[in-house]
């Protein structure tokens, strides 16, 4: 009874016109951002918040936006991987497999249709655990002390560098250097200033917004210039769009399995949701009979499994950056910022304190899921059309937009030099395969995590073992070794699969 | 695309928009949102609608180095501005106490009055033992280790330093030994309470409201002379025998080198804000008490709380 009162509640925010109008805007700008190549959920949401400061939205509304944008992104994805063979966000990675062979095989109406609905049961199926598993995550919250924060925020930094690269020890790097970062500033537990050189630019540490920016959205374009512009083209012509039932009925366990791998890996810290296309694809292939299923060949459930698994594990994630105010993934990450900004702490008494936002989000998710999947079954020849769009014409925008936005939220010229050496830095991360996210996750945690482990340090006189003093903590810390640990060996086991140059 | 450039161009037209008025400017040292953002846009308002000036007040947002940029475009560049108002409290004065302006001293501005306050409190979670403010003083100084306090400011900050100004009233000296961590606002420092990983909650009035009102929490003592209304059943530190007053008002510092005169008349234009019935309702729908103080008699105010808390800070080792 207090679900569906909760959920009143956020229907009549979520309702009034200006929100909705907000929701559909924000599907739509989602999902062309998540079908053009390159332009990921993360850089699409870090896009876009400055934007919605510049119109001055309230946090209620600011919020659905983003997670519209955030959804779009999610099933925009998949458009590029199906048709160009590059996928257009990194969790549709797994959607190229097969998804390219079939648009070659003269079933791309088919492919997109199936994934559409593949993504619409999937985002479906994590908004309701989200609806149902937040409330409960919620109430553990007052037994998070100083040393739990601290394992937890340790376990996301594990998790997230055994998934984010093939190489633990880049992932690793990364992280410190965002945690490095993220000591530059006042020192929460004393006030006093740290690594500013006395610059009053640098006393409140570096924005995260401006790093983000930076390392996704400049460094983007300082890649395309490099590679001398070398266009994208569609490589398979999309003619008449139907629905393929037979392929959707077969395929209604593959959604139900994947929605479910899915979620549990979005709602693990750190997952999110490429881990959850990728873990729903291998396990869907196994259960189907490894090498002997048609999988990889252009199989349709081989493109219902990635797509259900990642945008169930989108949704997923949101659980834990919501209730513990700790993000499941990258984009997650981005708007764990989003709320900081906004004066909305997440984390345990978020759902006591302000739930007009926590259930408003709820319903818009709900609202902006059958929102995208109208756009993107019957009227997905449109975002198909803007995939046609060339990169020099794109990617200036994506500069201009990068700095505008910026400047228009920090109105300062030292965070536009600074956004630019975060690009430059990105840039080179990618020559080098050292993946950025950790970095993100470094300056945006970082802080808190040492906070926390200052706290436990003041509370216990300094006694270490006070950080292994309960159940949460020592499980936590168990997860945290196995998740660093456990892709060492695995990768032996479960080869994660490449791309098809074809 | 095209949609999201359209949006980007109405961004910034928006951010261009309202320079260069004759209008008196009031400089938020904070993002939109807090509570210096508040000072400013209502103060500016009601100054406006209650006809203290002409045109309306025009808000600048001036973030960072919690307030420091902001004071030191004051002193640098706006030192003569008679026009410019800025939004100041307890904070800005701890951290001028502090040395945490790069420098900067309280002496470089003027401070002209403070028109509200979000009185101090110490609270303890529903099922602590200590019943009284005096039970939790003779636990600390029995067992100065025994009792670990919370509160939304770093060490040293306003919160801590509650605490303190209490535990020493009630002639405990060790100040050194007691127990805090700053995390990251009141709610955060009530929810560590109700854990149980801290025994006291040291916060504002209204961080604490909610909490107050869903039973999970009780304030054992109000920081403030008397009573705040609407809070009667919370009794003052000082009828529990600790002559502690410890609010974070909420007021204006202008530039140094405008003339007594204009001083004198922002002193009297804030005084008829504090007595306008608009003010009274912000006041209460914010959670501030009354707390009025304008003119050289606020300023003298001012540099005694500065000089109790260098006093304080340099004890406990945030100052040298």
């Amino acid at each position: 009874m207090e679900l569906l009162s909760n959920l009143a509640l956020g229907f009549g925010v979520a309702l009034s016109p200006f929100t909705l109008f907000l929701a559909v805007v924000g599907c739509f700008l989602g999902t062309i951002i998540g079908a053009l190549p390159g332009l990921g959920p993360s850089n699409g949401v870090a896009i876009l918040i400055p934007l919605a400061f510049s119109l001055g939205l309230d946090a209620t509304s600011a919020l659905v936006l983003m997670t519209s944008v955030y959804y779009g992104a999610m099933y925009g994805g998949r458009i590029s991987s199906i048709l160009l063979n590059i996928p257009g966000d990194e969790p549709a990675l797994m959607t190229t497999l097969d998804g390219y062979p079939m648009a070659k095989a003269g079933r791309a109406g088919d492919a997109l249709v199936l994934s559409g609905f593949a993504s619409f049961f999937g985002a479906l199926f994590a908004t309701i655990g989200l609806m149902l598993l937040a409330p409960v995550l919620s109430r553990i919250a007052y037994q998070f002390g100083p040393a739990e924060y601290f394992a937890l925020y340790l376990l996301a930094f594990s998790t997230l560098g055994g998934i984010a690269s093939n190489n633990q020890a880049k992932a690793a790097l990364a992280s410190c250097i965002g945690l490095g970062i993220a000591m530059i500033g006042l020192d929460n537990q004393t006030g006093m200033p740290r690594l500013t050189g006395g610059n009053l630019h640098l006393m409140d540490g570096i924005d995260f917004l401006v790093a983000i920016v930076g390392l996704f959205a400049v460094a983007e374009v300082f890649i395309f210039i490099e590679s001398h512009g070398k266009g994208s083209s569609i490589g398979v012509k999309l003619e008449k769009v139907t629905l393929p039932v037979r392929d959707l009925v077969r395929g209604i366990g593959t959604m139900i399995r994947c929605s479910t791998i899915g979620f549990i890996a979005g709602v693990l810290p750190g997952a999110g949701a490429s881990l959850g296309s990728f873990l729903a694809y291998v396990g869907e292939k196994k259960w189907r009979g490894g090498d002997r299923s048609g999988f990889g060949k252009g199989d349709p459930q081989g493109v219902i499994a990635p797509e259900a698994g990642n945008n169930s594990a989108a949704g997923g994630a949101l659980v834990p950056m919501l209730t513990l105010g700790v993000p499941g993934s990258g984009t997650t990450a981005v708007l764990l910022a989003l709320l900081m900004t906004l004066n909305i702490t997440p984390g345990p008494t978020l759902f006591t304190d302000r739930p007009e936002v926590v259930w408003g989000l709820i319903a818009s998710l709900l609202i902006a899921n059958f929102v995208l999947l109208a756009m993107n079954v019957p009227l997905v020849k449109i975002f198909v059309k803007i995939l046609t769009v060339p990169p020099w014409v794109l990617l200036p925008g994506v500069m201009m937009v990068s700095f505008v936005g910026i400047f228009s939220l920090t109105g300062s010229y030292f965070d536009l030099l600074l956004m630019i050496v975060f690009g430059i830095i990105g840039w080179l991360f990618r020559k080098l395969d050292i993946p950025t996210v950790p970095i993100i996750l470094g300056i945006l945690l970082g802080k808190h995590m040492e906070d926390a482990l200052r706290r436990a340090m003041i509370l216990s006189d300094g006694d270490w073992t006070y950080l292994f003093s309960s159940g949460i903590s020592i499980g936590l810390w168990a997860f945290a070794i196995l998740g660093f640990v456990a892709p060492f060996f695995l990768r032996h086991i479960i080869k994660k699969p490449q791309a098809i140059t074809d | 695309m095209k949609t999201k450039l359209r949006a980007l161009a109405l961004g910034a037209t928006l951010s261009l928009v309202g320079s260069a008025t004759l209008a008196a400017e009031c400089i938020a040292p904070a993002n939109p949102g807090g509570g210096w953002d508040f000072t400013c846009r209502q103060i500016g308002k009601i100054l406006h609608d209650i006809g203290q000036v002409d045109n309306p007040v025009q808000v600048t947002n001036m973030a960072g180095g919690g307030g420091g940029l902001a004071f030191s475009h004051v002193v640098n560049e706006r030192s003569d501005d008679s026009d410019l108002i800025v939004a100041a409290s307890q904070a800005t004065a701890t951290r001028l106490a502090q040395n945490a302006y790069a420098g900067m001293t309280a002496d470089q501005v003027r401070f002209v009055g403070a028109i509200g306050a979000d009185p101090g409190v110490i609270v303890v979670a529903a099922d602590s033992p200590f019943q009284t403010l005096g039970d939790m003083v003779d636990a600390v100084k029995a067992d100065p280790g025994s009792v670990a306090f919370a509160g939304g400011s770093a060490a040293g900050g306003f919160d801590h330093l509650k605490v303190l100004m209490v535990l020493k009233d009630a002639g405990f000296t060790d100040i050194t030994k007691v127990k805090y961590i700053g995390v990251d606002g009141g709610a955060d420092a009530i929810t560590q309470t109700i854990g149980g990983f801290t025994q006291g909650m040291t916060g504002d009035m209204s961080e604490i409201v909610g909490f107050l009102q869903s039973g999970e929490v009780r304030a054992l003592a109000v920081l403030t002379e008397e009573r705040v209304p609407g809070f009667e059943d919370v009794p003052t530190a000082k009828e529990q025998g600790f002559d502690v007053v410890a609010v974070n008002w909420r007021g204006l510092y202008v530039p140094k080198d405008i003339s007594d005169e204009d001083f004198e008349t922002w002193g009297a234009k804030l005084q008829a804000v504090a007595d306008s019935d608009e003010w009274k309702e912000a006041m209460a729908a914010n959670g501030l008490a009354p707390f009025t103080k304008v003119g050289g008699d606020f300023q003298s105010w001012v540099d005694g709380v500065i000089a109790d808390t260098v006093e304080l800070s340099k004890e406990i080792g945030v100052l040298q």
